[in-house]
């Protein structure tokens, strides 16, 4: 699991396709308001993207694509732009995820700042998302030794 | 009584799924295999709250033209209520999926074995060689 | 800073769920920080859970919405009487005990304390919320939040953990799919996820098959979760199995959450129009409820281990907690909400003596106890007979007066049989107790003296001895304050009907 594949077919098609996997995945991940996708559908992509250039390359080489710890610390990161934005909007004085109170801070419309509320929340959620499955992949393939 | 069967069979299929999915928790004696009997009860659940949010002559709920709240007609599209709770329920299956397999390998790197009668056969064998 | 109080009945949710983050961010660096990062965490929610339960007792229930959209749309967390209660004893008890986790998590998990802390918070967080919160969708996230951070907490003990830890998986998702699927009838039904309107549609439709399949869905679930007999199967392995820490933390709390929503369920969504008047639901809770009582109590005389009789003892205790839901009477409900602090704090205080014991003397095996623990252990040995006495029911211990409770409401239902199994119960808890205790204090001192020097006291380091006076001490001070917290805070939950 932690080689290259075998096949050289195979390990050139996916290295190359990856990137393009990662590219719809984000405009996935910014149309979801006008259109079907969103934070953890874009996410999940993206995941599959790494997890795939990871079984192609093998795990050493894949490691120039995303670090070994960075997967648990890019899920944090992503809940904490999710939790910030709701945080914030309570610090401005409205409730947990009241997004029009963001419009005190952004110079637009209180329905924009709805709009622009919700997009922050997907993108914390795709990055959450990506975060943890590769952080998933990558523990269990290396896990306890044995005991 | 035709209508019965065929009128509700995205119903069917959830029942079946469901059986499907217990059958393989209770009946299979390898781990791996219990754990895809769940992942289908799980996925049997979501095709449940799917079937329910579908209408007659109800299209995707994606607004297309611009000219503001009154104009929407809400019986042209389909629920998009129960999509939503689903996407929870999936991210919650892929979540319960992660814990489940590395539970699993911990188990496998401890007795190397996965099939369940001779992992209770091994437990059996460490509780008679007291090691506490 | 005073405008994000009137946030507060959100606040314990929102820390914990940072923090666990946050804390698993710090620790990284400095993994010497994780512990008193907790326990600081932990320390201030259990203060905002104090404060919302003075804010309801002197503004009533609050109605909180996220984002302000107003239900049935929005989602909103309703504080009243009942969830202000349980989220403060919930804090508190794990509050005391991951005070004493300090030392048995570098004991018995090493090098992984960075990962088990994140995830006991995680676990609180998912608990909080939970209790707090008034949508039917809403509690189906946090229950599976808490409860896959509690089969990591169960998976890192001992050798047979993991597989205790499977098993608890397993049941425990098909026990929030169950719960899934029965909401999933009710909405298709009522068109509202939130627990009030669900509540004000339910009676009008009350013979449409549909919503007796969600009933007995939902109920079928959350029955799963707090492990009701017949299905309990994966309690005792996973309390036994788990590390004394998790133990300590989920045997107070975990079956009790679910306790709690079937309580939320039974009396405030259904309805007691419902459950005991039209359907005989009730009464098969009660049935239920009875066996387990019984087959707890029994089984646990017949352990040989501490954690596994204390395992078996739970068991019989909710059923307990099921017996005061079931039987529908004021009485019986004040007797099951303070059962449910009382056990709490009993059962925490039990499972951490059990971790001071095998700390000390590397196993909690009855059998080999003997007169030498108390000469060794001789305060831990105190806090283990007060919380003994209590779970017995002898005054004035706080699990006499939710017996009490419980008595009163099967007479007052006339219901003579659950009185019959409440008071004989009480009689098989005295008989297990007592084996430990005869044990400890009854034998003579052996050949004395000259092993009076082997028997020096080796007691329990006082990070994790604190914890468990404190824990014996409340014991006594809410039996004697039983009384007040009866009429001062349970007197005001007034389900409608009852």
């Amino acid at each position: 699991m932690t080689g290259k594949s075998d096949n050289p077919i195979l390990s050139m098609i996916s290295r190359m396709i990856s990137p393009f996997i990662m590219i719809y995945a984000l405009y996935v991940i910014f149309h979801g308001h006008y259109s079907p996708g969103g934070g953890f559908q874009g996410g999940t992509m993206l995941g599959a993207a790494v997890i795939l250039s990871r079984l192609a390359s093998g795990s050493e080489l894949s490691r120039l694509l995303l670090g070994k710890g960075i997967g648990t610390l890019m899920g944090a990161i992503g809940v904490f732009i999710y939790f910030g934005t709701g945080f914030l909007a309570m610090l401005l004085g409205g409730r947990f995820l009241e997004y029009k109170y963001l419009a005190r801070i952004m110079p637009v419309s209180d329905a924009m700042a709805r709009n622009w509320g919700i997009q922050f929340v997907e993108v914390g959620v795709g990055l959450a998302v990506m975060g943890i499955m590769v952080a998933l992949y990558d523990d269990i393939l290396t896990g306890e030794p044995d005991a | 009584m035709l209508r019965f069967l065929t009128g509700h069979y995205g119903y069917w299929f959830t029942l079946i799924l469901l059986t499907i999915g217990l059958y393989g928790m209770i009946f299979k004696r390898n781990l791996v295999k219990k754990l895809i009997g769940m992942t289908i009860f799980q996925v049997s659940i979501i095709m449940f709250y799917l079937t329910c949010a579908a209408k007659f002559g109800g299209t995707v709920p994606v607004l297309i033209d611009d000219s503001g709240p009154a104009a929407v007609n809400p019986a042209a599209y389909i629920n998009a209520l129960p999509h939503t709770l689903m996407l929870t329920a999936i991210v919650v299956g892929v979540a319960t999926t992660g814990v489940a397999f590395a539970i699993v390998i911990t188990i496998y790197k401890r007795y190397k074995t996965l099939d369940e009668d001779v992992l209770l056969e091994r437990m059996k064998k460490d509780h008679d060689a007291p090691a506490d | 800073m005073t405008h994000l109080l009137t946030n507060s009945p959100v606040l314990p949710v929102l820390i914990l769920l940072s923090s666990a983050l946050l804390g698993t961010v710090i620790a990284w660096r400095r993994p010497s920080l994780s512990w008193p990062f907790t326990i600081s965490v932990v320390a201030v929610v259990t203060a905002i859970s104090g404060y919302n339960l003075v804010r309801v007792l002197r503004e009533g229930p609050i109605h909180y919405y996220q984002g302000n959209w107003a239900p049935p749309i929005g989602i909103e967390y309703v504080l009243d009487h009942l969830s202000a209660f349980v989220m403060l004893v919930v804090n508190t008890v794990a509050l005391l005990v991951l005070f004493h986790a300090r030392v048995v998590v570098k004991a018995e998990t090493p090098g992984k304390e960075l990962g088990y802390y994140g995830t006991a918070l995680l676990m609180l967080c998912g608990f909080n919320g939970i209790i707090i919160t008034g949508d039917l969708f809403n509690l189906y996230v946090f229950l599976e939040i808490g409860s896959l951070s509690l089969y990591g907490l169960i998976a890192v003990g001992e050798r047979k953990a993991p597989i205790a830890a499977f098993r608890y998986l397993v049941m425990g998702t098909l026990a929030g799919c169950f719960y899934l699927l029965g909401i999933g009838f009710l909405y298709m039904k009522t068109g509202s996820l939130n627990m009030a309107d669900t509540a004000a549609i339910l009676p009008s439709m009350l013979g449409q098959p549909a919503v007796l399949v969600g009933l007995m869905f939902v109920f079928l679930g959350m029955g799963i979760k707090m492990a009701l007999f017949p299905l309990h199967g994966w309690l005792p392995d996973a309390y036994t199995y788990a590390p004394s820490a998790s133990s300590a933390l989920i045997a107070p709390i975990g079956t009790k959450v679910g306790a709690y929503v079937l309580l939320r369920l039974v009396y405030f969504v259904f309805g007691i129009t419902i459950i005991a008047r039209t359907l005989p639901v009730a009464k098969v809770i009660c049935w239920l409820a009875a066996a387990g009582i019984i087959y707890g109590s029994i089984l646990a005389i017949a352990q040989r281990e501490l954690k596994r009789m204390l395992a078996y003892s739970s068991i019989a205790q909710i059923g307990y907690v099921a017996l005061g839901i079931g039987m529908a009477n004021r009485w019986a409900l004040t007797g099951a909400i303070l059962h449910i602090m009382n056990h709490a704090f009993m059962k925490g205080c039990l499972f951490l003596t059990a971790a001071n014991f095998r700390r000390k003397l590397g196993h909690s095996d009855i059998s080999r106890f003997d007169w030498s623990i108390r000469k060794k252990m001789p305060w831990t040995m105190a806090a283990f007979s007060i919380s003994a006495l209590s779970m017995i029911g002898l005054p004035p211990m706080a699990g006499f007066f939710s017996k009490l409770f419980l008595a009163m409401g099967a007479v007052n239902g006339k219901h003579w049989i659950f009185l019959v199994v409440i008071l004989f119960s009480s009689l098989l808890n005295a008989v297990y107790f007592f084996r430990v205790l005869e044990k400890a204090y009854l034998k003579p001192a052996g050949d004395a003296e000259a092993a009076d020097g082997a028997c020096a006291r080796d007691e329990a380091v006082p990070s994790m001895l604190i914890p468990t006076l404190i824990m014996a001490l409340l014991l006594i001070i809410l039996g004697l304050l039983s009384t007040v917290i009866a009429d001062g805070i349970l007197a005001h939950i007034a389900p409608p009907g009852l």
